[in-house]
This record gives structure tokens, C-alpha cells and sequence, in this order.
């Protein structure tokens, strides 16, 4: 190592957003609305330093496979390029992993799925760092994957990994469980199974880290949690979290696909070996390999009732597959197991969660988490249940509703406001849009749009309903906190509230909600949001829809506490008794009255608070799968009117509505959008999104193949929404982010039920299985034709020179 | 472009052929229209519309707006892509495509030039400078599979084209095969419908049984695999639902055009 | 790299030209990006298939991803950092924030890029004519009902501010479509 003293130039980023939000409640323009609509706006993807390096990551082409050799020497001879790094070069623990630390950084002895990082280069252009990637010679030993989750569990199956295949089982016993059969009149039955989705967020993953001469390093990074990425990257760098600072980049969207670490710790290991910044941008198809996806799941039900409807028992058995590496799989187990039944009265219930390894791509966190994959099966049952009694779908929903002080299977109280109940009929009686003449319509108005598939023939119209539920916030005894430092002061004669979290603003709204807070709790008119960094203590996760409400409430605390001690300073200074006192456009008052401004009261001080907000505390589940596990419980109702071309399978959805209750609405437009793109990536799992795996390969690894609903797929969505404040929840609310997503599913494949009369058991539901040519998927024999093979990550190692 | 920038293939040189005028003009040659290799979909659209019907519902269901103002039908011809929007409307109207080099200009019929998935029988110094297509005589159609309503690479597709001068009915399918396919036999037994029930003078209705014997034989034509897009078993059945519907549009737009 | 493969070319983007020395298969957006640093242009999938790269090259939506730089030379290149004149947003920008109209906003220039493709063919579309011609682009946060409410909002906006009516040109996709349709 040279010279310690600093010789990379440091990184000047944006800096804090000021401006006058509304107040909570209100539609605010965002403040990074302007940079965004200009081009602005700096994503990871746009970040460049004077001097830097550009990475590349050698992935492995096969799903399994020992690493005999890698003989790095060639592309280290190549010019431009400063460095290639193995597992060998990993300073620290040579594993990471939020829950279980398992996957390797790069891989030694074994990969164990097609994409996993092998070695990484830095070079002075992003051309020769991928011309370096070929120069690197693996010598692979190719074993025979596990790629069946059904087959990883059993006994002679090759173990993964030391602790075997099973990464986690939960069983749920309530009630007699299944010895409560006897007691129904009715059972019905269903083998249900989800497709792999990808959050396909449209920022592929990039980040920029730059050594900071002293050992240490910086990491700009579009990311979900930057200090759960500081705890893992300086643990694999062998440093103090002190040491590497990270500082969030504009993020190009998440979904749950940047809660794992995708090339931050690579990016830091470029940098500290070649004393120079290290960006790392992913491209679109490595960043299908770059990040986990939602588990793709088998799940068999059995639902008994009695003759008029009522549920006796519950018997579900839920597979997921994993991949190769836990990512946050065990939460994701839970989460399925403690939403099996769907948000009814179950007095009676048997719940299996299996969740193995297996040498298919890693899955981890999507919205939804878990509550996808059970909604879609358990809402299944209850049309099924539905049709065989003679009920109407919504009425046995609504029958069979949860509310507050009933137990869940696992054991724990429905805590208020639970309005299961209320949203079914909020969603039955909302009007039914027009039904139209399908013959002679305008092409766009019909399945296949242009396409020009069909004038009107073989169009039926369906309709079908869902409810689904999502626990808010970390769960299960996670001390899940946020921390927020308030700083209130004076510039140019006016009053500025600093708010400063490390909370992740990935396009949520976040930034809005915090400064309507900070505006609404210390009546000033102007707030500035800090960048978010690691400088100040973990705001948590952004997912579990957790943000709003657990730093939501630790930004109120810490405005509460600056509040409280300008209160005291009036009441030492101007000798006002503190009770009535309020803040309200610059200044304190009493009773509509001012008393004195804030710039006055402050004469040049300013009032700092940093508060930590701890959620109630969960329990994890005994060993019958009893506990509180989870902090809050959101709902969401819809209904779904789709029209089918029943001879060829394609679909238009003609509209989707919806009631959901949110608790409180902080901003009515961000919240219009929170349940609008929720709905749109349910529609996408319903009818087009499927990462394809055949023997551990991904085959559509590119947005050509891999297809997201567009302008044209997406209908109009009627919304209405309940505000039922939850008493420990800031302002009362709720986490809004997912429930959309999770009922949307399910009531479009309802309606597409209604609309053919099939039973439509896997999703997405492909045109094939709707035209009633082929139940499953295609297993396709040939890489696509017309396609490029985007998938065939392993030419990497050998492309066509031409 | 997408194979360049995934660094599937990486060319010695590459030539741009967007300046070229004689390559963005079309006219009309001895009857024919002669249209530029270098025209782009929206120009198809735009100005080919009344004359290429067939070719222009098909331009309208290329990629998205963007591609179609930079894509052409020339590109298409030379991706050679089984999935090609353009190539069937271009079979069903026997056309010709027009090879430059310096040797002098040949023109080949487009199911000749079309040999393979992404080979045609362009020599290594010729251009694609054009194709000859005949003006629509008749109704055409255009129809194309995709499991999403915008932007889709053709899971199947079936163009027709009803040419009442030439008393013949041509269907060719898309994405379901190593080529675009002409379904011959399709083709002869609705010619010959139509001439034992003296439709073409008539203008009267098509039986329903003949149009779903047609969409069967245009099934039987097809030479489909099973890939990420779609399972052969449903491209057997998409090209003849296809084919009876399209053939039903065109026969009736026939039928009212007296 | 060898000197024989640089070219000289000049982009006029935005309004100024931009002399470049590049290789031959720089992309666009590359060059845009990385040589003129105009990062508002955003690669999301290098396909072709997202729109998050849309510039207009002489007025028309193209993919700044599937087209080399050389064949820009001499022409107008706008991106979405020419939209706004000084402080002022374009009418479309002003409407896509008023609207909320984006959420992480990476899809954003791309949108604004084809919206105003579309408001300059057809200054008042319908809710079916925005859907038609943005349904090049795709947006994973929104659901696309405020990019629908936005570019409307936009169009009526201007369509109040127009002082003498102007000729629209004609809708391709919409005429197409009228006669498809039959």
C-alpha cells in the first residue's frame, strides 16, 4: 500500500432539498418533481468522478458447478485494466446476507446458480472491463442442479448447503386443525402455483464508490437500506461501519429488488485495491442476475365449511423456492405462513411453510412479500368454496370477514381498525362500468389493441373480486426503528426546519411525507431535507410498506421534541404557560394569537433533536406457530372486470376497482399512486410476468421477453379509501404500498375465471391455458427465436468475435 | 443494435445507410410500387396506407412509436426474423426484393430471399435497396399474437390478402415456423370455394364452415416450436383462429366493396 | 482504440452544436450521456423496449439506444434537458409534476420526450390517442393514470392558450386505427 494521504478527488452530490410542503393531508408537488421532469435528477446510473474506474462482474453460466481453477493472469496483462479480484481478495467474511449470511461475495469452490459473481475487474473503460471478463479462465466442473423445490427436501437430494436444502418450516397449528374436518359439510380442494416475478424496476442497479486515501470508502448507492448495506459491506471489507459511509443516489425504483446487495461490496473492493473510484452499472440483463426475485411458489389448500357458508377449517401447505442463497427467505416463509387463510375467521387451521434451496435464482423481497403468493391460492379457495355452495363470492367473503378482537390462526389478536368487512361492500356496491357493444368497437377498446386480433369475436366479459391483507413493518421481535434528526433554525430572517433521516426515498414520496411532517408538527412554511447517509443513525428498511409510518413517527417525535423545548424557552423567557401553546406559520401562538415568532424566540440558536422510533414489540412464532408477530394489518378489497378473447386467450382488463384502508391519507395524489402501480404489478403477475427457469437457466432475461404492462395493458382504476386511524400509528395511519398489489392478482384471475369458465390454477395465466390449449407454461427446447439469447449470461465467456 | 450493445457480436465496421435518398423514396414501376429499403414504418403508414394496407396494419403493430420511426421494412427483410411484422403482408402479395451491388442490381421473390431463422440470400456485397409489391387489389389484413397490448415480438401472426383481379386468397403466417410460411393449401381450397360458388362475381357470403376450414389449413401449415413466447400447441391454434377471422374481415370488406 | 476509427461529427442538441470526436458505434444515448453529459437521457434496458432513452432527432420519438451517434450528425437532437426554456418548465414538464405524474422518475424524459412528439402531431388527443402513442414507454411505479391525467392536463392547457387555431397534423395512429377497426 502507498502513501495514505488523499488522492482521489472527492464527490460534490446534490445537496438538501428545500421548499414549502403542504400539510399532512394535503397533495404536495415533489420536491424532486422538477429535477426529475429536467433531467436533472442524478441517478446511481448518471454519478461520474474525474479519474474513475469502471467495474465488471464475471458471472458464472452455470446453475451448479464446482470452480476448479481461475487463472486471472491473462486479463490482468490486458491494458487499461488495474485490477481482478477473486474470492481470494475479499478482505473480510466472504459471505454476506441480511438474514443468514450465506451467499458468497465471489464465488470459491462451488456456484450454485447461473449469474453468480465469480470475479470482478475495474478498468479505465467499461468496453475493456468487459473484455477483461472474457481473459478470465474458470474452470468449471458442472454438476447436475437442484432445480425442483419438491425434490430438494428429499432425503438424498445433494445438500447445497452444510445445513442442508430446508432453509426454513413453519407449521401452524389452530384450533383442532384438520380434526375439525368432520365438522364440515363442504370441502374443497385446489393445487395452486405462482411464476418467478422480477420488480423490474427501470434504474438497473449502479452505485459509485470512492476511496477515501485513508483506508476507508465512500459508496453512493440506489439502495433500500443503506445501513443494513454498511453493516454487510464493512463486515466483507474487514472494517469499521465507520469506515465505509454510504450516501443514497437517486434511485430508479426498488420493489423489494435492492434490499440485498447487488456489486456494493465489489465496488468498494476496486476501489480500496486500485486507489481510485469504482462505478459499477449494471445493463438490463445482468441485472435480471443482479437481484433476487419473488418466490415462485406451489401451494395446496383444502378449505371446509359448513352448508351456509361458514369456515370450519383451513388445511394449506405452501412451497417456495428459495435459490441458492436465504436473501430474506425465512421472513418471506412467515409472512406466507401467517396469511395462508386469507383475512377470515378461521377457527380451525393446519398451515405448512416450506421454504428450500435449490440452484434456481435467488428470491427474496417483492412488494407483497409472501402475501402474493397465499392470496392468489386462498382467494382461489373462496370462489371455489363459493360455486360449490351456491354463494355468491362476495357474500361468503364478507361473511367469513375478519374484525377487530378475533384470533388469527397464529394465535394473535386482530388489533383495530380491521374493516375486512366494510371494503368487500365499499367494492360490491360500487357501480359496474358500462358493459359495450364489443362488435365493430375501436381495436384499442378490445383485447390485442392494434394487434387486430379480434373485431369483437370471442370477446366475454368476467368479473371477479378479491381481498387480501399485509402485516406494516418488520416483524416477529425485529427491533424495527427509524431515526431522525430534527433541526429547527433560522435563515434569512425565516424560520427552516432540517430534517435529516437515512431513509430511502425510491420514489414513494418519501421525501413529501417527511417534510409535511416536519411542516405540520413545527408550523413553519420551509423544510429542507438532508441527503440521505449513513452519517446519521438507521431509519430501517424501505419495504414492508414501513416507511411512512416508522420513520414517519420518529420524524413527528423528533419534531415533538424541538416543539417541546420552544415551548420551554417561551415559558422561560416570556413567561407563558406552556399548555395551548401551538406553532402555526412562523410563530407560536395561543389561542389563534400570536405570541412571539419562532426567528424571534430562537435569536440565532438553534434547537436540535434526533429521536429513535421503536415499533411496538413482536413476538416470533412458538413451535405451533403461535405469536404477535406482526405490528399492523392493511386491507385492500378489488374487483376486477376484464374482457377475454376466449379463442385466443388474450385479455384487456376493463377496469379495476378498489377499496383500501389506509388510516389516514398524508397525500392524496402520492397515495393515488401507491395503489395505482401496486395494481399495475399485480396485473403484470396475473397475465404476463414470469421469469422462465428451465434447469436453473433464465430464458428471458430482457425486457423483450420479460414483458411489464404498459399504457395500453393498465385500465382505469375507481378508487375508494378508508381512513380508520390506527391508534398507535402517527396521524393514525397505515402502510399503503402493497396491499394493492396482492389483491389485484387474484381478482383478475377471478374475473378471468368468471369470464371462461376455467379454473385457471398457475399465474401468470398465459393465453395458452385461457385458449384452453395447454395447461402449463411452454417448456421451450430452443433459445428464443429472434431473440438474441439474452439469457446466456455464460457467454461472457466466449463471444463471437466477428 | 441489440446484439452491438450486448456485445453479442462486434463488427469490424458497420455503414449507415439512413443518408441514402434513393433508399427513403418509393414509386411505381411498371405497375409495382418500388419502395426504398430505407423507408421507415411510419412512413409506411403515413404515405403507403391506401396502396399497402396489409403492410401498413402490420407497421402498426411494430415495436413502439420510436422503433417505427427509425425501423424499416428493409431492416426487417435483412433481420430475416420468423417474427418479422412486415414479412407476411409481403408474401401474401409476392413480392420481390431488390439487391444492389456493384455488379448491378437482381431481384429475388421475397420467399426465396427469406432462407432461414436470420438468413436470407443476400450476398455479402449487396444492399437491400428495395422491394416490388403490387398495389392491394383487394382487401388485406394483418393480425398478430401478443400476450400484452403493446410493444410485443409477434407470438404468431397471419397476414391475408384477397387479390379479386388474379381470383386468389393468400394467407401467410408469422412466428410460427423457421420462416414466414405461405399456407398453400389453405389457399387452394378457398380459391376453389369461391370459383364453385362464383363468389368473386356474387360477392356473396363465405360459409362458416369454410372459413373454419380454412383457419384448419392454415393450422396444418404451420411449423411452430415451443419457446418463451408461446407453446407450438397454441400457435397451431392462434394462426387458424387467425386465419378464419382475417379471412372473414376481408372477405366481407370484399363483399361491401361493390 | 486506433485514430483511423474516430469520426468527427456535430450533434445540434438542443440548440447548439455539439462537435464530438467519437468511434463509430458510440450510441446516442452514450454520447449524449457520457460525452455531453446530458443525463437525462436514461438507459433501462439498451433494447430498445423501456423508452427511458426517447429523444426526438428531428422532431420525431427515436431510441437513443438503437441508434449510433454518427447517424445523428447534423441533425436536431432534443432531449429532455431542451424541454424547458430557462426557468420555465415546458407545459408538459409543469404538468407532470403538478400531476405527480412520476414516482422514481427514471421512465419521466422518456414520456415527456414522446408526449411532446404527440402534442406537436396533435395538440388535443383523447384519453386513447395519449394511451396509443405512449404506449412505447413503460413506467413500473405509476399505473400510468397520472402520466394519462398529465399529458391531458397538458393539451388542454395549451389548447386554452392557443390564441389562432392552427392546422393539426393528421393522427396517423388514430386514422389507422379508425380503419383497422372496421
Amino acid at each position: 500500500m502507498s502513501q495514505t494521504t488523499p488522492t482521489t478527488p472527492t464527490r460534490v452530490g446534490p445537496g438538501p432539498t428545500t421548499w414549502t410542503p403542504g400539510k399532512v393531508g394535503e397533495s404536495d408537488r415533489r420536491p424532486d418533481g422538477v429535477p426529475k421532469v429536467t433531467g436533472e435528477f442524478e441517478y446511481s446510473s448518471d454519478m461520474r468522478l474525474d479519474g474513475m474506474l469502471w467495474g465488471a462482474t464475471l458471472r458464472s453460466p452455470h446453475p451448479h458447478a464446482e470452480i476448479r481453477q481461475i487463472d486471472t493472469s491473462e486479463a490482468e496483462d490486458l491494458p487499461g485494466v488495474y485490477a481482478v479480484l477473486t474470492h481470494e481478495d475479499v478482505p473480510g467474511r466472504k459471505v454476506y446476507g441480511m438474514e443468514i449470511p450465506d451467499q458468497p461475495v465471489l464465488a470459491w469452490e462451488k456456484v450454485r446458480y447461473q449469474g453468480e459473481p465469480v470475479a470482478i475487474v475495474a478498468a479505465d473503460h467499461p468496453e475493456t472491463a468487459r473484455r477483461a471478463l472474457e481473459k478470465v479462465h474458470v474452470e468449471y466442473g458442472v454438476l447436475d442442479p437442484i432445480t425442483d423445490a419438491e425434490k430438494a427436501v428429499q432425503e438424498d437430494a445433494p445438500k447445497l448447503h452444510l445445513s442442508g436444502n430446508v432453509l426454513r418450516r413453519i407449521r401452524i397449528l389452530h384450533g383442532e386443525g384438520v380434526g375439525a374436518a368432520a365438522k364440515a359439510d363442504v370441502v374443497v380442494r385446489g393445487e395452486y402455483e405462482v411464476g418467478m416475478q422480477d420488480q423490474a424496476f427501470l434504474g438497473p442497479e449502479s452505485g459509485l464508490a470512492v476511496p477515501d486515501g485513508l483506508g476507508g470508502v465512500d459508496l453512493y448507492i440506489s439502495t433500500q437500506w443503506l445501513h443494513i448495506d454498511q453493516d454487510q459491506v464493512a463486515e466483507s471489507l474487514g472494517m469499521d461501519p465507520d469506515q465505509v459511509r454510504l450516501t443514497l443516489s437517486g434511485v430508479g425504483g426498488a420493489f423489494g429488488g435492492r434490499e440485498d446487495l447487488s456489486m456494493q461490496i465489489h465496488a468498494c473492493m476496486l476501489a480500496l485495491e486500485t486507489e481510485r473510484p469504482v462505478k459499477m452499472a449494471y445493463n438490463r440483463e445482468e441485472s435480471f442476475f443482479g437481484h433476487v426475485h419473488r418466490h415462485p411458489a406451489k401451494l395446496r389448500y383444502e378449505h371446509g365449511a359448513t352448508r351456509d357458508g361458514n369456515l370450519v377449517y383451513v388445511k394449506a401447505r405452501l412451497v417456495f423456492d428459495g435459490g441458492a442463497y436465504a436473501s430474506s427467505s425465512n421472513a418471506v416463509c412467515l409472512n406466507a405462513a401467517t396469511f395462508a387463510c386469507g383475512p377470515y375467521e378461521v377457527p380451525n387451521a393446519e398451515i405448512e411453510s416450506h421454504m428450500l434451496y435449490t440452484n434456481n435464482p435467488p428470491c427474496g423481497a417483492m412488494r407483497g412479500f409472501g402475501a402474493v403468493q397465499a392470496c392468489f391460492a386462498h382467494e382461489a379457495q373462496m370462489d371455489k368454496l363459493a360455486d360449490e355452495l351456491g354463494l355468491d363470492p362476495l357474500d361468503l367473503r364478507i361473511k367469513n370477514a375478519l374484525k377487530p378482537g378475533d384470533r388469527f390462526p397464529f394465535g394473535q389478536e386482530v388489533p383495530p381498525p380491521a374493516p375486512v368487512r366494510e371494503i368487500l361492500e365499499r367494492v360490491k356496491v360500487m357501480p359496474l362500468p358500462e358493459e359495450q357493444e364489443v362488435m365493430g368497437r375501436d381495436l384499442r377498446g378490445l383485447p390485442g389493441g392494434v394487434s387486430n386480433v379480434t373485431h369483437g369475436e370471442g370477446v366475454k366479459r368476467g368479473v371477479g373480486y378479491a381481498v387480501g391483507f399485509k402485516n406494516i413493518g418488520f416483524s416477529a421481535g425485529f427491533d424495527d426503528y427509524s431515526t431522525a434528526r430534527v433541526r429547527l433554525t433560522v435563515e434569512d430572517g425565516e424560520p427552516l426546519v432540517e430534517v435529516h433521516t437515512a431513509a430511502a426515498e425510491v420514489g414513494q414520496g418519501l421525501l413529501m411525507l417527511q417534510a409535511q411532517i416536519a411542516r405540520t408538527e413545527l408550523g413553519v412554511e420551509k423544510v429542507s431535507i438532508l441527503p440521505a447517509d449513513t452519517r446519521v443513525g438507521s431509519a430501517g428498511s424501505t419495504s414492508a410498506s414501513r416507511q411512512s409510518y416508522v420513520t414517519g413517527a420518529a420524524v413527528k417525535l423528533a419534531c415533538e421534541g424541538v416543539r417541546e423545548r420552544l415551548f420551554e424557552r417561551a415559558r422561560e423567557e416570556l413567561g407563558e404557560p406552556p399548555d395551548g401553546l401551538s406553532v402555526e406559520a412562523g410563530n407560536v401562538v395561543r389561542d389563534g394569537r400570536t405570541v412571539v415568532p419562532l426567528a424571534e424566540l430562537l435569536d440565532g440558536d438553534e434547537l436540535e433533536e434526533t429521536c429513535e422510533y421503536h415499533h411496538r414489540e413482536t413476538h416470533p412464532l412458538d413451535e405451533n406457530g403461535q405469536g404477535d408477530v406482526h405490528l399492523q394489518y392493511a386491507f385492500a378489497a378489488h374487483r376486477a372486470v376484464v374482457e377475454v378473447d376466449v379463442e385466443l386467450g388474450l385479455v384487456r382488463v376493463v377496469e379495476i376497482a378498489t377499496a383500501q384502508d389506509v388510516g389516514k391519507i398524508i397525500n392524496p395524489q402520492a397515495l393515488e399512486g401507491q395503489i395505482e402501480g401496486g395494481i399495475a404489478q399485480g396485473l403484470g403477475l396475473a397475465l404476463m410476468e414470469e421469469i422462465q427457469v428451465k434447469e436453473g437457466k433464465v430464458l428471458n432475461a430482457s425486457f423483450t421477453d420479460y414483458l411489464i404492462p404498459t399504457i395500453l395493458d393498465m385500465p382505469t382504476v375507481k378508487m375508494e379509501v378508508l381512513e380508520l386511524a390506527d391508534p398507535e400509528a402517527p396521524y393514525g395511519l397505515k402502510g399503503v404500498g402493497e396491499p394493492p398489489t396482492i389483491a389485484s392478482t387474484p381478482a383478475i384471475v377471478a374475473a378471468l375465471r368468471d369470464a371462461t369458465g376455467l379454473e385457471l390454477t398457475r399465474i401468470p395465466v398465459r393465453p395458452e391455458q385461457l385458449a384452453g390449449v395447454s395447461d402449463g407454461p411452454p417448456l421451450p427446447d430452443e433459445p428464443t427465436p429472434g431473440g438474441a439469447g439474452y439469457a446466456e449470461v455464460g457467454r461472457l465467456d466466449g463471444r463471437r468475435e466477428t | 443494435m441489440v446484439e452491438l450493445n450486448f456485445a453479442r457480436v462486434r463488427p469490424e465496421a458497420v455503414m449507415d445507410l439512413t443518408r441514402v435518398p434513393e433508399l427513403r423514396e418509393w414509386g411505381t414501376e411498371n405497375g409495382r410500387l418500388r419502395v426504398g429499403a430505407g423507408i421507415t414504418y411510419t412512413r409506411v403508414i403515413r404515405e403507403l396506407g391506401d396502396r399497402l394496407p396489409g403492410l401498413a396494419m402490420a407497421s402498426r403493430t411494430v415495436g413502439s412509436p420510436q422503433i417505427r420511426n427509425r425501423g424499416t421494412v428493409g431492416g426487417n427483410l435483412g433481420t430475416a426474423s420468423p417474427a418479422g411484422d412486415a414479412l407476411p403482408p409481403l408474401y401474401v402479395s409476392d413480392a420481390e426484393v431488390e439487391l444492389a451491388s456493384v455488379e448491378g442490381t437482381r431481384r429475388v421473390p421475397v420467399a426465396e430471399f427469406v432462407k432461414a431463422p436470420k438468413r436470407t440470400a443476400t450476398n455479402p456485397e449487396e444492399l437491400i435497396s428495395a422491394f416490388l409489391v403490387p398495389e392491394a387489389g383487394g382487401p388485406q389484413q394483418y393480425a398478430k399474437i401478443g400476450p400484452r397490448n403493446a410493444m410485443v415480438i409477434a407470438v404468431c401472426s397471419l397476414g391475408l390478402a384477397v387479390h379479386p383481379e388474379r381470383k386468389e386468397v393468400c394467407a401467410c403466417i408469422g412466428s410460427a415456423g423457421p420462416t414466414p410460411i405461405r399456407a398453400c393449401e389453405a389457399e387452394d381450397f378457398i380459391r376453389g370455394v369461391i370459383e364453385e360458388e362464383g363468389l368473386w362475381e356474387s360477392r356473396g357470403e363465405l360459409a362458416e364452415a369454410a372459413l373454419g376450414r380454412f383457419g384448419e389449413l392454415v393450422s396444418e401449415a404451420a411449423r411452430p416450436i415451443s419457446d418463451v413466447r408461446g407453446t407450438a400447441a397454441y400457435r397451431t391454434h392462434a394462426v387458424g383462429v387467425l386465419a378464419r377471422r382475417t379471412l372473414g374481415w376481408a372477405w366481407n370488406e370484399y363483399r361491401g366493396g361493390i | 482504440m486506433h485514430q483511423e476509427d474516430i469520426v468527427i461529427v456535430t450533434l445540434k442538441v438542443n440548440g447548439v452544436e455539439r462537435p464530438l470526436a467519437v468511434e463509430p458505434r458510440r450510441l446516442l444515448c452514450d454520447a449524449l450521456r457520457e460525452d455531453l453529459g446530458l443525463t437525462g437521457t436514461n438507459l433501462g434496458c439498451e433494447q430498445g423496449v423501456c423508452g427511458s432513452c426517447t429523444v426526438l432527432v428531428d422532431g420525431e420519438s427515436v431510441r437513443s439506444c438503437l441508434m449510433f451517434a454518427v447517424q445523428a450528425g447534423g441533425c436536431e437532437i432534443t432531449t429532455v434537458e431542451g424541454l424547458a426554456s430557462g426557468e420555465t418548465l415546458h407545459p408538459l414538464q409543469a404538468a407532470f409534476w403538478e400531476k405527480q405524474a412520476l414516482q422514481c422518475g427514471f421512465c419521466t424524459p422518456g414520456f415527456l420526450m414522446a408526449g411532446v412528439e404527440l402534442l406537436r402531431r396533435n395538440p388535443e388527443p383523447d384519453e386513447a390517442g395519449v394511451r396509443a402513442a405512449l404506449a412505447g414507454n413503460t413506467c413500473r411505479c405509476t399505473g400510468y393514470e397520472h402520466i394519462v391525467d398529465a399529458v391531458l392536463a397538458a393539451a388542454d392547457g395549451a389548447a386554452r392558450e392557443r390564441t389562432f387555431a392552427e392546422e393539426p397534423e393528421v393522427d396517423v395512429a388514430a386514422e389507422v386505427v379508425a380503419r383497422e377497426g372496421r
